[in-house]
């Protein structure tokens, strides 16, 4: 790449940069995408030297604006919360996670998203392989249709699925005739559930798979591999941390689904409540500490997705 | 050379630039004549961009001054200093038309639009864009887009064009156009111009004059022709040209003489290898005197018939008369 | 390669087009026909249909029945309020946003990788989770004194949470690939720092900040789980669309439900389509 060319005054700042980032921000490296989670994923750029936005004051404030933002908007209220989860001590703490429509709801979240989040992987491998491998008639259409849950409120997916199959929907009527009953239940659950999950996975695999092209499968095919060994061996291996992070948002998203999921869910106490439900029905019961308590357990869950993501993310770039 | 006339083109000081542990620039002295086109010559990683920044107010120096056109530079932003910038890789505004980007100067100091408008064309004339005034950047071609940035970077009369490596992005044919055409363009406007380059062949192309820099220090100033007939040290000696080594002696290939027969001041050698490169006959030989050292000599075809030379032809060597030699170090 | 400028602005799913067949792309084959069946099958299933069903399904009233429901002043109202809060949402995500990629991207500074991870925060958390980590610092027993629970300030606040890494994921990338000579070049042309700014630095980004608008105004329009409880969804005051249409389900009223939907998928698809030009108009000039 000739624009890669290093001429000295490139060197000469990226020596700064190392000493700067040696000096004050540890493990940054200019150009380095962080991880992000759900958002476009950062092209691995040119290494720029990074450049100051401004000089003195105005960077400062600038510095101090976004801090603060984000500070106040996010943190504090997080770390507030954290502080009174365990407000009536670590005993309530621990009674209130235990308690047993707690245990009930976790073991119905875990089921419910393990199930959606497999489907949807299975789905969102096939959808991006022929997203970005193929071309046929509606190929646009497909592509955004996918997207469309991210623009859809989940009451409105979850009014949505009510509607065909509910006990008076479109298929209700079939469906209970061999006895098989989706809202207000848990098929219903995580039909919901995938509704709102499903671009996850496709949307981390398209830029990988766009980016690997299609020379690798071709030297497979002209070694003799079939389409199955293909698969096995190639396209999933070259694609398994983007697919791995696809798989985590997931996980993160479907453990949390409140909107689509009380549609559908019914909310009935040790049957169809999950976590999030849980924790909205002791808010209204006026058992505050009691939702703070279930929702420490999601911000666990989404803290230590953040972070799974973060660390396999970078990996994809060598 | 005019003492008004250095006063009145660029001044740098006791210009020294550390980066942490490394020194781009240490305690750099530059005068650059006005009205001329001077080359900053060197390795990547010498400290000639840095420099040239620092002139533009890209970069500010540790210590020292600049004085450009005679006015105390030093403290101000790049925005006040009066100079034309153009970078390696064009710096193109891409979402503005190519009329909109050389108009972009005058537009910001908020000159009349007819003034600008007449302004513009006649640079675009300058450097034969007139005909793409409204495409977009994307849809030039490389030394299209320089010649863009160049008559953006003229457009607001700057006291001085700095250029940075202007042309190490563009392929070796357009290159070379656009060296023979800054030449041209230069004997035109006459602005005081200083471009940096890693290309000695630029430079000595090129400019009235060179400044070579290395490991942040200024080791030769000259004229084209002092510098290849008379480098300073064995730096500037091999950073202009192909060199190589007789009796520790440094110099030029193209400078040693080679005979049939024994002559006065020759010592004897043997050909061990013959390689042509277009116009121009490498060979390889090897003293079979003292030491069996190995040197290599440039030759014509012509020479090589008259000489009847092949592998293995032995052969009588001195240093041509007129030749620049850098004497070994006395130790 | 010279590719230096031409990069073009727009995010990944640009390529769709009526090429012929680009190098690298395969035509249908039976394996990938079957699997092409079966990915149709499972989106009409899951969301196709019920979609259509919902905008069957809100024409059930005829006109008037249309009408009526969007007349009834809890429906109207809830409806005016989410666009509104919405829309002052995403006013300051564009702003706060690019600010805040900004600040990432240009600026070096102890925490700026923390930072980063917290941006991530607002998706990574259940909605609901959301909602109960702002009443716990803005609920009625707020330990700073501020108490926004059943206001419409709640939702504002609420949303903001929510839609905070849009933008910012939109515009850091772009503004990672930007040629830093080119502000440089600005500044030696005489440009004073706004200026850099606006005519040249702000340009190449209006397509990932619409992008990124786009995402949080659809997000705004919809959400739910953060807003509910602490707005205390008040009839008439604090009840955003999505909770009107909960109890109209909730009432067995799905007609009246599909109406809302149906108007907040015509709102959301106008503003998408709309930042959508405005991204080609401006990704056409790069």
């Amino acid at each position: 790449m000739a624009e890669r060319t290093r001429e000295d005054v490139l060197d000469d700042l990226d020596r700064v940069d190392r000493i700067d980032g040696a000096g004050s921000s540890g493990p940054d490296q200019p150009g380095e995408p962080d991880g992000s989670v759900g958002g476009p994923t950062p092209r691995p750029g040119r290494t720029r030297p990074p450049r100051p936005a401004g000089s003195g004051p105005v960077r400062w404030t600038l510095r101090l604006v976004a801090i603060g933002y984000v500070v106040v908007l996010v943190l504090l209220p997080l770390a507030v919360m954290l502080v009174r989860v365990f407000g009536d001590g670590l005993g309530a703490f621990v009674a209130s996670v235990t308690a047993p429509e707690a245990v009930t709801s976790i073991i119905l979240s875990v089921e419910v998203a393990v199930q959606s989040v497999v489907i949807n992987t299975v789905f969102g491998l096939a959808a991006a392989l022929l997203i970005t491998r193929y071309r046929f008639w509606g190929r646009s259409a497909l592509n955004a249709l996918i997207d469309v849950p991210v623009s859809v409120s989940p009451v409105i997916a979850g009014l949505a699925l009510i509607l065909v199959y509910g006990q008076n929907g479109w298929f209700g009527g079939a469906l209970a005739a061999v006895g098989v009953q989706v809202i207000y239940n848990a098929p219903g659950i995580v039909l919901a559930t995938s509704f709102v999950t499903l671009p996850l996975v496709v949307r981390e695999l398209v830029p990988v798979l766009e980016e690997i092209g299609l020379e690798q499968d071709q030297a497979g095919r002209a070694l003799g591999a079939n389409a199955w060994q293909r698969l096995w061996r190639l396209t999933l291996p070259s694609v398994r941390w983007a697919l791995a992070y696809g798989v985590v948002l997931s996980l993160a998203r479907a453990l949390g689904e409140y909107g689509a999921v009380r549609v559908v869910a019914g909310n009935i106490l040790g049957y169809t409540q999950t976590m999030p439900l849980l924790a909205a029905q002791r808010y209204t019961d006026l058992d505050e500490n009691g939702a703070f308590a279930i929702s420490f357990v999601m911000v666990a869950i989404a803290v230590l997705s953040i972070v799974v993501v973060a660390i396999l993310r970078p990996k994809e770039e060598s | 050379m005019a003492d008004a006339q250095r006063a009145a083109g660029i001044r740098a000081d006791g210009i020294s630039k550390r980066f942490g542990d490394f020194v781009a620039l240490d305690d750099v002295d530059l005068a650059v004549p006005s009205g001329r086109l001077t080359a900053l010559l060197g390795p990547s990683g010498g400290g000639k961009s840095t420099l040239l920044r620092i002139i533009a107010g890209l970069d500010t120096a540790d210590t020292g001054t600049v004085v450009i056109d005679g006015q105390d530079a030093t403290r101000l932003p790049p925005q006040r200093r009066e100079v034309g910038f153009v970078f390696q890789h064009y710096a193109a505004f891409k979402h503005l038309s190519v009329f909109r980007n050389v108009a972009f100067g005058l537009e910001v100091r908020r000159r009349p639009k007819a003034e600008i408008r007449a302004r513009v064309h006649e640079l675009l004339e300058l450097v034969h864009l007139t005909q793409f005034a409204d495409r977009l950047p994307a849809q030039l071609s490389g030394g299209q887009r320089q010649r863009m940035a160049l008559a953006r970077a003229l457009a607001a009369e700057p006291k001085v064009l700095l250029l940075d490596e202007p042309f190490g992005a563009l392929d070796a044919k357009v290159r070379k156009e656009l060296r023979d055409w800054l030449r041209r363009l230069h004997d035109e406007v006459h602005v005081t111009t200083v471009f940096v380059t890693h290309d000695q062949e630029e430079a000595l192309e090129v400019s009235d004059e060179i400044v070579v820099i290395n490991h942040g220090r200024v080791e030769q100033v000259g004229s084209p022709n002092d510098l290849y007939d008379r480098p300073a040290n064995e730096f500037v000696m091999e950073f202009l040209g192909p060199t190589t080594r007789l009796d520790g002696r440094l110099l030029r290939p193209h400078d040693i003489d080679v005979f049939a027969d024994a002559a006065p001041g020759t010592v004897p050698a043997v050909v061990q290898r013959l390689q042509r490169v277009g116009f121009e006959v490498r060979a390889d030989l090897r003293r079979t005197d003292g030491d069996q050292q190995t040197f290599w000599v440039q030759l014509t075809p012509g020479q090589v018939e008259t000489l009847d030379l092949a592998v293995d032809t032995p052969v009588w060597v001195r240093p041509a008369r007129r030749a620049a030699v850098i004497e070994p170090a006395l130790t | 390669m010279a590719a230096t400028t031409t990069t073009p602005v727009r995010p990944t799913r640009a390529r769709a087009g009526r090429r012929p067949l680009p190098p690298g792309v395969l035509p249908l084959g039976a394996g990938s026909g079957l699997g092409l069946g079966l990915v149709t099958l499972y989106l009409s299933i899951l969301v196709l249909l019920p979609l259509i069903a919902v905008v069957i399904t809100s024409t059930e009233g005829g006109v008037a029945g249309f009408v009526d429901t969007l007349t009834n002043p809890a429906v109207s109202s809830a409806i005016v309020l989410t666009v509104l809060s919405a829309l002052a949402a995403t006013a300051v995500n564009v702003v706060a946003g690019t600010l805040v990629a900004w600040v990432l991207v240009r600026d070096r500074f102890v925490g700026r990788r923390l930072l980063s991870l917290v941006i991530d925060i607002p998706f990574a958390l259940p909605t609901i989770v959301a909602g109960l980590v702002l009443i716990a610092l803005y609920g009625i027993d707020s330990p700073i004194g501020i108490t926004l629970a059943q206001t419409r300030a709640a939702i504002f606040v609420a949303l903001l949470f929510v839609t905070l890494p849009f933008v910012v994921r939109a515009v850091q990338p772009v503004l990672e690939e930007l040629d830093p000579d080119v502000e440089q070049a600005g500044a030696s042309l005489g440009a004073g720092r706004l200026a850099i700014f606006v005519r040249l630095v702000l340009p190449n980004l209006v397509p990932a900040i619409a992008a990124g608008a786009a995402l949080s105004f659809a997000r705004s329009l919809g959400e739910y789980g953060s807003v509910t409880l602490i707005s205390g969804s008040l009839p008439r005051r604090t009840e955003v669309a999505s909770a009107r249409m909960l109890s109209q389900i909730e009432n067995d009223n799905l007609t009246g439900a599909s109406v809302v939907a149906v108007v907040l998928l015509v709102i959301a698809l106008i503003v998408i389509v709309g930042l959508n030009l405005v991204q080609r108009r401006a990704a056409r000039r790069g």
